[in-house]
Order: C-alpha cells, then structure tokens, then sequence
C-alpha cells in the first residue's frame, strides 16, 4: 500500500509541475490543483497508514479505545483542501480576468511587466 | 487574552470594513481607527512580554502540545509591533494615495485581512497553524495586488498568485512529513521531538527541512527563488507595495529565523547552505538594480538584496561559539526591524514623488529638489539609512551584522555585505540626483503620464502623504542616534529565541511529554 501511494504522490507532484510549466493559464490553474492534492496525499501517508477505528470517544469514556487512527492528519487536510479550495477559487477568477484584460491566456504574451 | 487581540483586532475591523459596503468614508474611518486600535494593542502586548517574560495563549483551553498555542516571546510581540506601526502609517498613507474607485471595493478591509495573517503569523506556535495564517495573509495580499484590474496588475497577480501558492504546497508538505517524523505539531515539543529524530533519521529531518527552507525562501523572495518580486511588486499602487515590502518578505524571513532557530536541529549542512544563498541574495538583489530604469522598480530589487543581510544573521547560527550566535541573530532581528521602517518609507516616498510629478521613470524626473525639497531631504536621509550611513539605524544594523560576521570569522560573507552596501548607496545615488538633483527634463507627451496626478496636490493630501514619511524617518533616525532601547531588545529577543529549553518550559511542554504519547522513533517500513 505504502509503495502504491508513494508512487501516486510522485505522480500527482510530477504531472502538476508539467502543468505548471505549460504555457497557458488554464493549465497553470490545473497545476496548482494537483498539487494541493499531492500535499494531502503525502500528509495523509507520511502520518502512518494503519487499519484502525476512527477516534471517537465512547459516551462516559476519557480517551477513544485503543488501537484508533490518528485523527490530526484527517483534520489537517481537511483544513488545506478547504483552503486550497478558496484560494484555487480567486485563481480561478483571476486567470479568467486576466484573459479579459489582455486577450490571451499564454503565459509568454504576459510579460508586459517585465524588463 | 492580549495575546489574541493583535489578530482579533484587523480581523473584526475587516469584517466592518466590508460590512459597511461601499461607503469610503466609513471604511476610511475604520481602517484608520483599527490601524490605530493594532498599534494601541501591540504596544501593550511588547510592555507586557518586556516585563513578565513569554506569554502563552492555550486557544480553547486545550494545552500544548495537544491545541494550537500562540506565543508572543520579545522577538514576536517586537515584530508584531512593527508590523502595527506599519500598517497605521500605510493607512494613513493610502487616504491621500489610493483612488476613490479601490477604496471603495474593499481596500481597507484586505489590508486588514493580510495583518491578520500576518500577525498571526508572528504569534503562533504551531507549525501547522502558521501555514493557515499564511494563507490568510496570502489571500489578503492577492486581493491588494490586482484590486483595481489593470492589465499590469492582473500578469503580475498570476506571478504571485502561482508562485506563492507553489510555496504553500510545499510548505504543506514539509509540514506532512515533519508530522510523520514527530507526531507533533506544536513548535516547541517539535524542537525536542526532532533533536532526537536527527540523530536516528538524519536523512529525513534534513528533506523535512528543505522543504521549509524552499517555501519561506519562496516567501521571502532568496536567490534563487527572487524572481517573481521586481516582475509584481511594482504593479499595485505605491501604498500597497509599501506594506507588501514591509510585511510579507519579513514575514518569511521571520519564519526562516524561527524554524531555524527553534523548531529545527542545529545542521552545518543547511547553515552554511544559508551563508551561500544570504551571499547571493545580497549580491545580486543589488546587481538587478542597476539594470532598472524606474523608480519603484530599483527600490523594488533593493527589497531582495536587504533579504540577504537578514539571511546572513540567520546562517551565522552555525557558528560554533554561542556568544557570536547571540550577536547574529540579536542583529538579524536588529535588521528586520529596520528594514520595514526604512524600505517601506523609500516605496511611500516614490509614491509621493509618483503624485507630484505624475511618472515614475526616472529619464522623466527631475528638478524636484527645488519643488518639493522636504521630500528631497527625507528620501536623502532615508537612503542613506538604507546604505548603513550614520546617524540612522541602518548604520548600526549594518554594523552588528558584519561584527557577527567577522566574529564567526565568515570572511567572504562578511566583505560581500561591506560591498553591497557600497553598491546600494550607489544606487540610491543614482535615484536622488536622477529624481531631485538634475535639471527637469523638456515636458514631453508622455504616454504613461498619470492623469489628473501631475502637479501640486492640495495641502490636505501633501500632509497625508508627508506626515507617514517624517513619522518613520524620525523613528530611523532616532533609533540611530539612541540605539541602546532597539539595541537592548534586539538582544534580549534573540537571547530568548535561542534558549530553547526556556521557550519548551514556558509554553509548558514538559520533558516526560517526550517520552510518552504516540511518538514513534521508527518510521513504517
């Protein structure tokens, strides 16, 4: 399993670098996606995969019965898939306004700013 | 209950800001009041953490290292208090310098969206929880830096935008694989949990360790990671790009120096790697500049090059003798804080220069001494504080940093910071006698002219524009010819920073904590 996710989180890191580096914006966005996903899967994996219960504490109990997964990777990628998920939003908009004011989406032909 | 206000604060004064829709003068009201309102509470919270030592906020009631806690040691309650002080100045800046149009769209309450970020950036201590206060500051920034949708700021915005969101990919991930080396994510049980992993993992702690130093170096514009800086920061008006180079830079610079100093083992490897990328950074921050033609531009790279010296306090950790360390970092911190006052003063000045004289090239500038001298005198005296000339404070953050240098005997380093600052003065010379000193040039027709901008503001707006300006300047000044306070803090602060077991001990992680718990020293086959 672990070798499985290992090569999965290369290829997601690997296919969203070659979207990054495209020339148009819409791939550039798709880039960023993928690597967002990458992220959580690295998390998610680098955190330790067990077959385990979740980690609910039973009613009366202080602590979840033993032999639980660890719950703080589950609750970090929840909170960076909700953020990626915002920020990849004002991306989004942005790339189609910037389509708007210069009439391309090549990211060669938006290098007005540059010296 | 302090501890949180200085997040607290910007974050309810956005919210107003927005809930009052289009109404400028209410949002001018309350951007300005809330500014003031930070600097009231960051002023209380340095007094407090001056005397009582460390300050720790358990948010929910949860202890380290189990909730997310915020700190506020010197170093943090000293940044956050700059940051404030920044901030009011850019506000009160901005009422003369923004167009009716930006504030009426949510300026004022983007503007506090990033000092949230960034505040709680300075106070937390969880490494987990300083990537969702990035992200804050991020989105804040994003929103400032294309508000009012010129063709230029939208290319720069997609820049920024994918390069800063490439740094928070990785830092997500560098966060991941610390979490899986350490179970932990609380900044000083980290400290203690990855000593331990570095000796039965180095392999692992060094990887984790990169990907921090990619994406602060990302953040904090390092060579060879600067490249997106002078292509977006010129866009936005002057304003924006004051408070962008007084804050967001720093911030990762902040980071670098808290990772390394606290949260990291102590590696020769990733030091000296910081002396090499600090050398370069300095050099050709300011080489770059010499290629610019304009005058946001020149003092835009300049940002990149003044990283450097920072950087240099931080790789000057490697040094083997523990009192040399101290004068490092003591006057990395020392050079933070003036680098806000100063560089974002110069941005507030071309800015003003950019109202009175309606362009920012500097072939089309000129004879300014004569129109408007006051602001002749204090970008004078401002540069020259940036280029480390007495009496300002650039002259003693210069000097601790090169003491640092020769004390850890860094030679090539250490003459490399002495030229640069040759070169910047330099460079800063070359914008006084191109801006003030020549003769005005013939008035052309120019097509990047701005309308309505040229010519002698009304008094209300000069003073709005000048006032900031003499405020910081009299604070550069000030500290330069009385440094013993900034001097006295600087030390005291990295005294602090680099006390470990005082800052584990004060947040309240106790030394059985590394034991139990469900660290695990092996990693999964």
């Amino acid at each position: 399993m672990f070798v499985i996710l290992a090569l999965l989180v290369g290829a997601l890191y690997a296919a969203a670098f070659c979207l990054l580096l495209a020339r148009t914006t819409t791939r550039l966005l798709f880039g960023l996606l993928l690597l967002g996903h990458a992220a959580n899967l690295l998390i998610f994996s680098a955190a330790g995969l067990v077959r385990a219960s979740p980690a609910i504490v039973p009613s009366g109990a202080e602590r979840p019965p033993p032999g639980h997964a660890d719950p703080i990777p589950q609750a970090l990628i929840l909170t960076a898939i909700v953020i990626s998920f915002a920020v990849l939003a004002f991306a989004a908009v942005l790339v189609q306004r910037a389509h708007q004011a210069s009439g391309t989406n090549d990211t060669e032909e938006l290098r007005t700013t540059e010296t | 209950m302090l501890l949180a206000l200085p997040i607290v604060i910007p974050l309810v004064t956005a919210g107003l800001c927005l809930l009052v829709g289009r109404r400028v003068r209410v949002q001018r009201a309350l951007g300005v009041l809330g500014a003031g309102g930070l600097l009231v509470a960051a002023v209380t919270l340095f007094a407090r953490v001056w005397r009582e030592g460390v300050l720790v906020l358990y948010v929910g009631g949860w202890r380290a290292p189990f909730g997310i806690t915020l700190v506020a040691d010197v170093f943090a309650a000293l940044l956050v208090l700059a940051a404030a002080l920044m901030h009011l100045a850019v506000s009160v800046y901005s009422l003369a310098d923004l167009d009716g149009r930006r504030q009426r769209y949510g300026y004022f309450a983007f503007l506090n969206v990033m000092l949230t970020g960034v505040c709680g950036a300075f106070l937390t201590g969880d490494l987990f929880n300083l990537y969702v206060w990035f992200e804050v500051m991020l989105i804040g920034s994003f929103v400032l830096l294309v508000l009012g949708g010129q063709r230029a700021q939208m290319e720069a915005g997609i820049k920024y935008v994918t390069l800063s969101l490439l740094s928070s990919a990785l830092f997500l991930a560098g966060v991941g694989v610390i979490y899986g080396i350490a179970h932990t994510l609380n900044m000083a049980h980290l400290s203690q949990r990855l000593a331990v992993a570095a000796t039965s993992h180095p392999g692992l702690v060094t990887a984790a360790s990169l990907l921090l130093l990619l994406a602060f170096g990302i953040k904090a514009a390092v060579f060879p990671l600067h490249f997106w800086l002078p292509d977006s920061y010129h866009a936005p008006p002057p304003a924006v790009t004051a408070i962008f180079a007084a804050l967001l830079t720093k911030t990762g610079v902040y980071a670098i120096v808290r990772v390394f100093s606290l949260v990291l083992p102590p590696s020769d490897y990733l030091f000296g790697l910081l002396a090499v990328i600090a050398g370069l950074t300095m050099l050709i921050g300011v080489l770059g500049a010499v290629a610019q033609s304009q005058f946001r531009r020149i003092l835009n790279v300049h940002i990149i090059s003044q990283i450097g010296y920072m950087v240099m306090g931080v790789a000057l950790l490697g040094s083997p003798d523990a009192q040399t360390r101290q004068l490092a970092i003591a006057a990395a911190i020392f050079y933070i804080v003036h680098n806000m006052l100063v560089k974002s003063n110069l941005v507030l000045l071309s800015g003003t220069v950019r109202a009175l004289a309606g362009t920012e090239q500097l072939s089309r500038l000129g004879g300014l001494l004569n129109r408007a001298p006051v602001v002749a005198v204090l970008f004078l005296l401002s540069a020259l504080s940036l280029a480390g000339l007495p009496p300002s404070s650039g002259f003693w953050a210069k000097l601790g940093v090169i003491q640092a240098g020769f004390r850890a005997q860094a030679y090539l380093l250490t003459f490399t910071a002495l030229f640069v600052g040759l070169l910047t003065l330099v460079s800063m010379l070359k914008i006084w006698s191109a801006v003030f000193w020549k003769p005005a040039p013939e008035p052309c027709s120019s097509d990047d002219a701005l309308p309505a901008a040229a010519g002698t503001p009304p008094a209300r707006r000069r003073a709005l524009l000048l006032v900031p300006s003499v405020v910081l300047l009299v604070l550069s000044i000030g500290i330069g010819l009385y440094p013993p306070p900034m001097l006295a803090t600087a030390r005291r602060a990295s005294r602090e920073l680099l006390d470990r077991a005082a800052y584990v001990a004060a947040v309240g992680i106790h030394a059985e904590q590394v034991e139990e718990g469900p660290f695990r020293a092996e990693v999964h086959p």
